[in-house]
């Protein structure tokens, strides 16, 4: 199989609200995601041989049996050096996306500002509130190594942070998200439409949609809908509600809300709740009661479907929960791994779906830039291919 | 804050605000935009390799290996330009977009430079998928001197 280049940077669609990059920032983008697909590709399937031909070996021979959980497999291979060198190479690729995308956007941040506040002028499709109170599960880390997270403002009507989350995800994902990075909002829109047709939802809701890069392309697939994305950040909504208004879609609000207590809404009030990517950002106790707000504002016979990465189950290997768990621990995402514990079918029916009703699929990102290799193979990166796990159901009829 | 020192020398070097009182307005100019981009996120740093030094180092030599590929790009689109048009402008460097072959050509020449500057990582893989070319030299030295 020939080596399977990534796309260049100026392929994403560059949107009114996106910051200006020079040749040399591209450049760093083009070298980084490179730099990924190499590491990703040529050096993380040497973990698997090493855990294969030494690691679970040597230990077997140690203890006369083999790892008992993942945990264990982890102190293993952290003494392994194709593991050490993979994952150090990993962990300052993450570190250096930050490092760029930042220097991008803080270089323009005031121009970047005055561009969304120009884009939203008249317009009501942003709802911020200023007493707000940033849920603490979001203060305590700044998810994805980006220092100040999704939340921080750096000044009064600043959006740097989300312009870097933007124009970064390429690097991280290879571009394999799409253009505008919206494969996974496709995706969901794509395999809802095909699987119920007769399904007409005139109010969605998209839960921690953060600048809406998977809540816009729900809108545009549902014209006649009304679309709500709710999210903590700040600087995400701003971003998000211009960039949303700059692409034309005008069926889509940004309101700033916390998900474990969304007062703003009232009882039965959405067809459908959708969150993507969202539940392993958030915190042990709060994912309980965002399924039981869940529960209390969608519609009896609502639709309720959640984009995540596959839970750990006894059909996972130790080897892999272990792989996949890297980004909980090295990439700042520390919920990740005690939410992919959980069994998806209780929290379901927490939010009111019948144990019965549960449903799990797996959706691939729909991807306009790869549309000559749409059976390619994908190699698995652990936490980072663009497949994911689709789990939800149908709430009760009645209550 | 913590980067007052650093913001002070920025501004000094601009030689715009000396002593000038910073309103809400204008804090963005002087946000110390080096030093930000930088920022270490929360939560310690994991280190994988035994010893951190030789980490520090590999993390350095990543951020040089970067501006090397971003080095050799920029040059690649001055060739470019210059064969193409046969005179050189910043505004051409800055606009260049690669069209589908040369992103090809470009995207090839990364893959190349990782790995070149990832070969010694490769081989290590290798070693490991091929136990049966990784016998010592020693070994090899007193079988080859049996033949």
């Amino acid at each position: 199989m020939s080596y399977q280049l990534p796309p260049v940077w100026t392929k994403l669609q560059q949107h009114a609200m996106f910051p200006e990059f020079n040749h040399d920032e591209r450049a760093r983008y083009n070298f980084l995601a490179n730099l990924n697909r190499y590491v990703s590709t040529v050096i993380a399937p040497g973990n698997k041989l090493a855990y294969d031909r030494r690691v679970e070996p040597n230990f077997i021979k140690e203890h006369s049996r083999s790892f008992v959980d993942r945990f264990e497999v982890g102190e293993a291979m952290r003494q392994d050096p194709v593991y050490q060198m993979w994952a150090a190479l990993r962990r300052s690729t993450m570190e250096m996306r930050q490092q760029n995308g930042r220097a991008v956007v803080l270089r323009q941040a005031e121009k970047l500002a005055s561009k969304v506040a120009k884009e939203l002028k008249g317009s009501d499709s942003l709802q911020l509130k200023d007493d707000f109170k940033i849920p603490t599960y979001l203060t305590h880390v700044d998810n994805h190594l980006m220092p100040g997270s999704y939340h921080t403002e750096y000044f009064p009507g600043d959006v740097s942070n989300a312009a870097n989350y933007d124009s970064g995800l390429f690097v991280t994902s290879g571009g394999m998200l799409g253009s505008l990075t919206d494969g996974g909002g496709r995706a969901i829109a794509a395999w809802v439409k095909e699987t119920y047709p007769k399904f007409h939802p005139k109010k969605i809701l998209d839960i921690g949609c953060g600048l809406g890069h998977n809540t816009v392309p729900i809108a545009q697939a549902f014209p006649n809908a009304v679309v709500i994305g709710i999210d903590a950040g700040t600087p995400m909504l701003r971003y998000g509600a211009a960039r949303a208004h700059s692409l034309g879609v005008h069926n889509v609000k940004f309101i700033q809300a916390d998900a474990a207590d969304m007062k703003e809404f009232t009882d039965e009030s959405f067809d459908w709740v959708q969150t993507t990517m969202f539940l392993h950002e958030t915190g042990g106790k709060s994912i309980h009661a965002i399924f039981n707000e869940i529960k209390r504002i969608l519609k009896n016979g609502g639709l309720n479907l959640h984009i995540e990465q596959p839970q750990y189950t006894s059909d996972m290997s130790m080897y892999e929960q272990f792989m996949r768990d890297w980004d909980a621990y090295y990439n700042a995402e520390p919920f990740w791994g005690h939410m992919h514990d959980l069994a998806p079918v209780d929290l379901m029916e927490e939010a009111g779906v019948p144990r019965d009703k549960f449903m799990q699929v797996g959706v691939k990102a729909i991807n306009d830039l790869d549309k000559d290799k749409r059976d390619g193979k994908v190699t698995e990166d652990y936490g980072r291919s663009p497949i994911w796990n689709v789990f939800g159901g149908w709430k009760s009829a009645t209550n | 804050m913590t980067f007052l020192k650093l913001d002070d020398m920025k501004t000094e070097l601009s030689g715009s605000h000396a002593g000038a009182s910073i309103s809400e307005t204008s804090a963005v100019d002087t946000m110390n935009d080096i030093v930000m981009a930088g920022n270490k996120s929360k939560g310690g740093r994991p280190y994988f390799l035994e010893d951190p030094a030789v980490e520090r180092v590999l993390n350095i030599s990543m951020a040089i290996a970067a501006d090397l590929a971003v080095l050799h790009e920029r040059l690649d689109t001055i060739e470019r330009l210059l064969e193409a048009r046969g005179h050189l402008s910043r505004k051409d460097i800055e606009a260049f977009v690669p069209d589908d072959s040369v992103a090809e050509e470009r995207q090839t020449w990364h893959a190349r430079f990782s790995a070149r500057i990832l070969r010694i990582i490769q081989q290590e893989v290798e070693a490991v998928a091929m136990p049966e070319n990784n016998v010592p030299m020693r070994t090899i030295a007193d079988e080859i001197n049996e033949m």
